[in-house]
């Protein structure tokens, strides 16, 4: 009985839920579609309004059927947006402001006889302004589509605009092509064309479907229009709500596929950074050898020739052993400085720890030397390829270095993993937060090092603490050594 | 005192024989990787098996692996394990569920004739001598919080010496202190980090480490 129940409330909630959804992407595909007339109406305003005061009657003619209560069709898509902007569709004032007067102005020029109110001189002087300011509304229903879309899916839609590399000025933007020359402007345009024409001509079959059917005569005298139409009325919310979710797949895959970057750009855009990323990863690996050399002039090499000093002298002195004595074990301590630093420099390029287990072990035994308490979580089913190894590692020691000095935490978490091709690694202190790559060198070096193999670094630090670093590196992990199972736990 | 060396470079294989035959042990075999330690521990039986931690064929770390497995086979046969580097994650790895016979030394105090064979001659008696290095590291991991940072400048040495496993007596001679005083420190070390106290120099040591580990 109770099991039933149980059944049953499920069943409730799972249709309760699915209509929920449904009205909710219904609204969503309401906005969808405001946006689309919206936008296709301030595209066209400028062509139409030109065409018509060039090749129109000189003066504007009456009424026509209807009176002036034609003046309120152009509100409709204003009205529209009120609407989905009050019931939570999303929106801005902003968009209506600009659209209002040119979907006005280009629906009183077509209905009242082909000339705007004031004769052809105003239009001539509006026309030219609604061009442009068409071409911005064009961009700004694509912004707004892309933004929601993003909302939406919760995958944000790149945003394609071209940026003039260096300092960019008006004039920096004017010489590199401005707007005009930008494809992307030109499928924000033809977005909104496709997808307001897209709209109406849906709207136009769907209105004038049982009309043609009334007019060839098929169903004439057993449906009459008004049964029809009270019919479609009834049946509209349900139908709507039936394909809100489909029609938004469909708008999100448009959207993406046009108000995206181009093939051509994405490749672009790789390209670019393919190329900076090579030039970091050049530059770290000529100063890693820099730093290496200097170590090794400075440290272990110097000791050495001390060492070989020594034991000239001590040669010369081996008649004296009061003298050698001394002498030999100053050797002893020199040699053993050396092999301290050469250890130092060795575990600054390829942490001994790192080959012999891999990434996890190697970090959990660097959160052993903190001087903080450390939890360290996750294990990694087989190895990371060794670049990757290392320079996860090394972000990671970074990052906890930054840690001890500047974060003043007492605890820290340390989660490692690997799922969906991503190595996952996140570090969390308690310390007093407030950390910003862009203002320390160590967080934006990191950055750029994990950038050479496509990974990312999201960084969370409110003032006032906690910090959380995440960093994802897309890799493959190799078949586990069968060697590195057997029982050193 | 019999004696099972793995070590694959020959120089020094070389050297420690000579170095622990010079000092009155017998070296039973010195051997160059793992399989050849495990077998040469079955058939020889010795005191204490003194292993470095790379080995062929991986050069990783199958010396550790090898020694860990010996001391599987044949409980309580003493290990000490040299490495070019210390870890304090193998450390632990040697300590974990141990009673003693553990040791974990850099090779550079090889070069420390004296002091080598004593931590050897320590590590046979079922005695424990962890390196320095790993001792500073564990107590830097400890020093920021808790009742070690609570601890004075000289108990912190007497502390670092203890988990080296160093004796009471050894400790005075390091630090130029008596006994008594030592004795006195150790016993104000334990009060502090919650200790039970106890005579035995090696469960001594086994709890400071396992303390430390710990925190």
């Amino acid at each position: 009985m109770e099991e039933r129940a149980e059944a049953m409330t499920g069943v409730v909630g799972g249709v309760a839920w699915r209509v929920g959804r449904a009205c909710v992407d219904g609204v969503r595909a309401w906005y969808a579609v405001t946006l689309a007339v919206t936008g296709l109406i301030s595209l066209l305003a400028g062509p139409l309004l030109l065409a018509a005061a060039l090749f129109g009657p000189e003066d504007a003619g009456p009424f026509g059927p209807g009176g002036p209560f034609f003046l309120a069709v152009p509100l409709g898509p204003v009205a529209l947006w009120a609407l989905c902007w009050a019931t939570g569709g999303g929106g801005r004032a902003v968009g209506a402001a600009l659209f209002a007067p040119g979907s006005l102005a280009v629906m009183a020029t077509h209905l009242y006889g082909g000339a705007a109110p004031g004769g052809r001189s105003v239009s001539l002087w509006l026309a030219p302004a609604l061009l442009v300011l068409g071409l911005f509304g064009a961009r700004w229903i694509a912004t707004e589509s892309r933004r929601t879309v993003g909302k939406w899916s919760g995958r944000p839609v790149p945003v394609p605009y071209r940026r003039p590399p260096g300092a960019a000025g008006p004039w920096q933007r004017l010489r590199a092509g401005g707007w005009l020359t930008d494809p992307a402007t030109w499928r924000d345009a033809a977005w909104a064309l496709l997808s307001g024409a897209a709209v109406l001509l849906t709207a136009a079959v769907v209105l004038f479907t049982p009309i043609a059917l009334e007019v060839f005569g098929r169903h004439g005298p057993f449906f009459p229009l008004a049964i029809v139409y009270g019919l479609g009325l009834c049946a509209a919310p349900a139908a709507a709500l039936w394909a809100a979710p489909p029609v938004l797949r469909i708008h999100e895959r448009a959207v993406r596929s046009l108000l995206g970057p181009s093939r051509q750009a994405r490749l672009a855009h790789q390209v670019s950074h393919l190329a900076r990323t090579r030039a970091d990863t050049i530059d770290a690996g000529a100063a890693e050898l820099r730093r290496i050399e200097r170590d090794l002039h400075d440290g272990a090499q110097a000791r050495l020739v001390a060492l070989g000093m020594l034991l000239t002298v001590a040669e010369q002195l081996k008649d004296d052993p009061d003298a050698l004595g001394p002498l030999l074990a100053e050797a002893r301590t020199s040699s053993v400085k050396a092999l301290g630093e050469l250890r130092d420099l060795v575990r600054g390029i390829h942490p001994p720890v790192l080959a012999d287990r891999g990434l996890a072990d190697a970090v959990q035994a660097t959160a052993l030397d903190l001087p903080l308490p450390v939890t360290f979580t996750g294990v990694l089913p087989g190895r990371v390829p060794a670049p990757v190894e290392s320079a996860a590692y090394f972000a990671v020691t970074e990052l906890l270095a930054n840690v001890v000095k500047h974060a003043g935490a007492s605890h820290v978490w340390i989660e490692i993993g690997h799922s969906d091709g991503l190595l996952r690694i996140s570090v969390t202190d308690d310390g007093r937060g407030g950390a910003d790559p862009s203002r320390g060198t160590g967080l934006s070096g990191t950055e750029r090092r994990l950038a050479a193999f496509d990974g990312v670094l999201a960084i969370s630090s409110p003032p006032g603490g906690p910090t959380i670093v995440n960093l994802e590196i897309p890799c493959a992990l190799s078949s586990p050594k069968t060697s590195s199972s057997s029982g050193t736990a | 005192m019999r004696v099972v060396i793995a070590e694959d470079l020959f120089l020094l294989r070389d050297g420690l024989t000579r170095l622990l035959e010079a000092n009155g042990m017998k070296v039973t075999a010195a051997v160059e990787n793992g399989d050849e330690l495990l077998a040469a521990v079955a058939a020889d039986r010795p005191d204490i098996a003194v292993v470095d931690v790379r080995l062929p064929p991986g050069f990783t770390d199958e010396g550790l692996r090898a020694a860990l497995a010996a001391r599987q086979a044949h409980p309580g046969l003493p290990v000490l394990v040299l490495s070019q580097f210390v870890e304090q994650l193998y450390a632990r790895e040697l300590l974990a569920g141990s009673t003693g016979g553990i040791g974990y030394l850099l090779k550079d105090r090889v070069m420390d004739g004296t002091q080598f064979i004593d931590a050897v001659r320590r590590v046979a008696q079922g005695g424990t001598a962890m390196d320095p290095e790993v001792i500073t590291r564990l107590l830097t991991h400890n020093s920021s919080a808790g009742p070690v940072s609570t601890l004075s400048p000289r108990e912190r040495q007497v502390l670092a010496l203890m988990a080296e496993g160093r004796s009471n007596a050894a400790i005075a001679q390091q630090l130029v202190i008596t006994e008594r005083a030592v004795a006195k420190h150790t016993a104000s070390i334990f009060v502090r980090l919650d200790l039970q106290p106890s005579d035995d120099d090696n469960r001594r040591v086994l709890a400071v480490l396992a303390y430390l580990n710990n925190a």
